[in-house]
């Protein structure tokens, strides 16, 4: 068991708490774990700073007043496009814990932007200078942070608790093994290699991880997050799109089509062809304000002497999957526990379910989530991690693409093309079929099924091997649980049942890896103001 | 795509090296850092950021390298982006500058 001996020998440690991730919720885990006292280490499969989705943008942030008027009608604004599965009472406690948390960011150097009367404007933050703020508090207060370092497997003791994981460091070219008595997933969200920015290495592959060592996941039908982009680019702003005019070839206006409840008119027309865009309802002062919220948002059209105000540019659609869905992790009570001991799930790596129900909140209520998952879960971690006991024999949890399991190892690259032809396509994953979905289980089961009964992969390999078993994985908790919701609700849009069914507002549980199972939880109860809200239910986006 | 790395300006302090969420770099003994493994450049900017030299210049093409051969060819000086978020000491004041509660509020 175990991969290869080289990848076993490095960098051997031990800890109370260990991270899996360097994005907004595993630098809060940490910094919030090691202020506990506790000994952390915080591991990131890329730089911690630089990594994930948040880094190399801007954020609104869910920040709101603490008015109980304000407060109340910011949980109940988007319960409907929810579908009524977003829980009231962890919303109240997410708007808490953030309001706290970005009021100590200020207090600790982020340079907010300020009113006439010289306040704090607490609604944002830029990514750049948020990550690297966020690293300095973490090392600041003793996290030992390792770099291009992924993890690729968890341990488990004897009774099945999760005691620590072990990766690679690429730079190095050895291999990394922390002991710990708690283990955080802050790995990201799964956007299955699409060019959507900062995204590249988010794969799914601390869902792996942990379904391996035993936990399960809420709401995976709610995955299926596109973003627009300027086809050649990156850089993918939605809402700045809010301003844009949508046309086709010939330049005529696309009807119905907009960044928001037309995206789907987007999707179909680019079945059959090219989109264009132009930024023309934004006059001078919003294009100022553009400007000055999110500079990298230009950098594709400054660079390639586009002026997205004045100019027609071709638009496409990134796939952010799981990133910016509701889907992950499933947690089972306030400290953010899975419901594997020792096993601590935040940020887009959890099922963001609670705050947002089945239509994602998008950046803002993301970001609040990670702040306020990351504070949670690292403080309870290090309480379970400091009380977990010394000298445990600990297994590697892995399965796919480490354990010995066939002749030949499988070919990375095809394994995650296979995924990406899946989940990708408007057809498979936008609109969705009981057919379509149904043909893309049988590939991807039988595509599983190929890749555990591999043998382990090399040790140049092993990454991309993990990477692409993770996508195939967690394309198959997406797709039974959209197939076990025969209606449309939140993002999660079917073809074949097109409404919302009273009887489905439930949450949905996948588990497992041979056999993927979906079961049902009750959703939160209905509060009585939002009975009347129901008719709304099943408002397409 | 990252696609080029000034050696005029490069100083070989192999920042974007560690900087790079995705290690497309590779550390060479003598000289510039090299792009190694362009292919895995997620178009993220933030080495640009990093360097302290502004010696690095990213495509805007996230798909593909436009085939920039020197500094040249760049259609805007470098260290652009560095200046615009205000991680150069002339621009420090835009480190502050965050007009997004503008367009959240507008309706």
């Amino acid at each position: 068991m175990g991969f290869s001996s080289s990848a076993r020998s490095g960098l051997h440690l031990t800890c109370d708490v260990l991270v899996l991730g360097g994005g907004p919720s595993g630098t809060w885990a940490a910094f919030e774990a090691a202020r506990t006292g506790a000994r952390v280490v915080l591991a990131d499969k890329g730089f911690c700073g630089t990594s994930g989705a948040t880094a190399p943008s801007g954020t609104s942030i869910w920040y709101v007043e603490p008015d109980p008027k304000l407060r109340a009608a910011a949980i109940v604004s988007r319960e409907a496009l929810g579908g009524f599965l977003a829980d009231r009472a962890w919303s109240a406690r997410v708007l808490e814990t953030t309001h706290a948390a970005l009021h100590e960011l200020g207090a600790r150097g982020y340079p907010f932007p300020v009113d006439g009367a010289g306040n704090p404007i607490r609604v944002s933050l830029q990514g750049p200078e948020y990550m690297r703020l966020m690293r300095k508090l973490a090392k600041g207060a003793g996290v030992r942070i390792l770099d291009h370092s992924p993890a690729l497997e968890l341990l488990v003791d004897e009774a099945g608790a999760v005691a620590g994981a072990r990766g690679i460091r690429r730079q190095q070219g050895d291999g990394w093994q922390v002991d710990a008595g708690a283990v955080v997933i802050a790995t990201g969200g799964c956007a299955f290699l699409s060019r959507a920015l900062g995204c590249t290495a988010l794969t799914g592959d601390g869902h792996l991880m942990a379904a391996e060592a035993g936990a399960d996941f809420s709401g995976m039908e709610f995955s299926n997050a596109y973003a627009i982009a300027a086809d050649f680019a990156s850089v993918t702003k939605t809402l700045f799109f809010k301003w844009a005019t949508f046309t086709d070839e010939a330049g005529e206006v696309i009807p119905g089509a907009a960044s928001n409840g037309g995206r789907s008119v987007i999707a179909r027309h680019l079945q059959k062809g090219r989109v264009f865009a132009r930024l023309d309802r934004a006059d001078a002062a919003m294009q100022a304000n553009m400007r000055a919220a999110q500079p990298n948002f230009f950098l594709p059209f400054d660079r390639m002497g586009i002026d997205p105000f004045r100019d027609r540019f071709p638009i496409t659609l990134h796939l952010e999957g799981t990133v910016r869905g509701t889907g992950g992790l499933r947690i089972v009570d306030e400290t953010c526990a899975t419901r594997v001991p020792g096993l601590y799930a935040a940020g887009d790596a959890a099922t963001r379910e609670l705050i947002c129900g089945g239509f994602t909140g998008g950046g803002s209520h993301n970001a609040a989530w990670a702040v306020s998952s990351g504070r949670w879960a690292g403080r309870a971690a290090a309480e379970f991690g400091r009380r977990a006991p010394n000298g445990r024999v600990r297994w590697g949890a892995g399965t796919a693409g480490l354990r010995d399991a066939g002749a030949r190892p499988f070919d990375p690259a095809e394994a995650a093309r296979t995924v990406v032809g899946e989940v990708h396509p408007f057809d498979r994953n936008y609109f969705r079929t009981e057919e379509g979905l149904t043909r893309s289980l049988d590939r991807l089961d039988s595509q599983w099924a190929r890749l555990s009964a591999s043998a382990p992969a090399d040790g140049t390999n092993v990454l991309r091997a993990r990477e692409a078993a993770a996508m195939t994985a967690v394309a198959r908790w997406m797709y039974r649980s959209a197939l076990a919701r025969t209606e449309s609700r939140g993002m999660h849009r079917r073809i074949d049942h097109a409404a919302a069914d009273l009887a489905q507002r439930h949450l949905l549980t996948a588990a497992g890896l041979t056999e993927v199972s979906v079961s049902h939880r009750p959703a939160p109860p209905l509060a009585a103001d939002a009975v009347e809200q129901r008719s709304g239910e099943g408002i397409a986006a | 795509m990252i696609e080029l790395i000034s050696a005029a300006r490069c100083t070989g302090c192999n920042i974007c090296v560690a900087a790079c969420p995705t290690n497309v770099f590779a550390p060479s003994l003598s000289g510039p850092p090299v792009i190694a493994r362009q292919a895995d450049c997620q178009t993220c900017f933030m080495c640009e950021l990093y360097c302290p030299e502004d010696a690095l210049y990213v495509a805007p093409t996230a798909g593909a390298p436009l085939g920039l051969a020197s500094e040249a060819d760049a259609p805007l000086p470098l260290g652009t982006y560095r200046a615009a978020i205000g991680w150069t000491p002339a621009t420090a004041a835009n480190r502050s500058v965050d007009a997004m509660h503008a367009v959240l509020s507008a309706k």
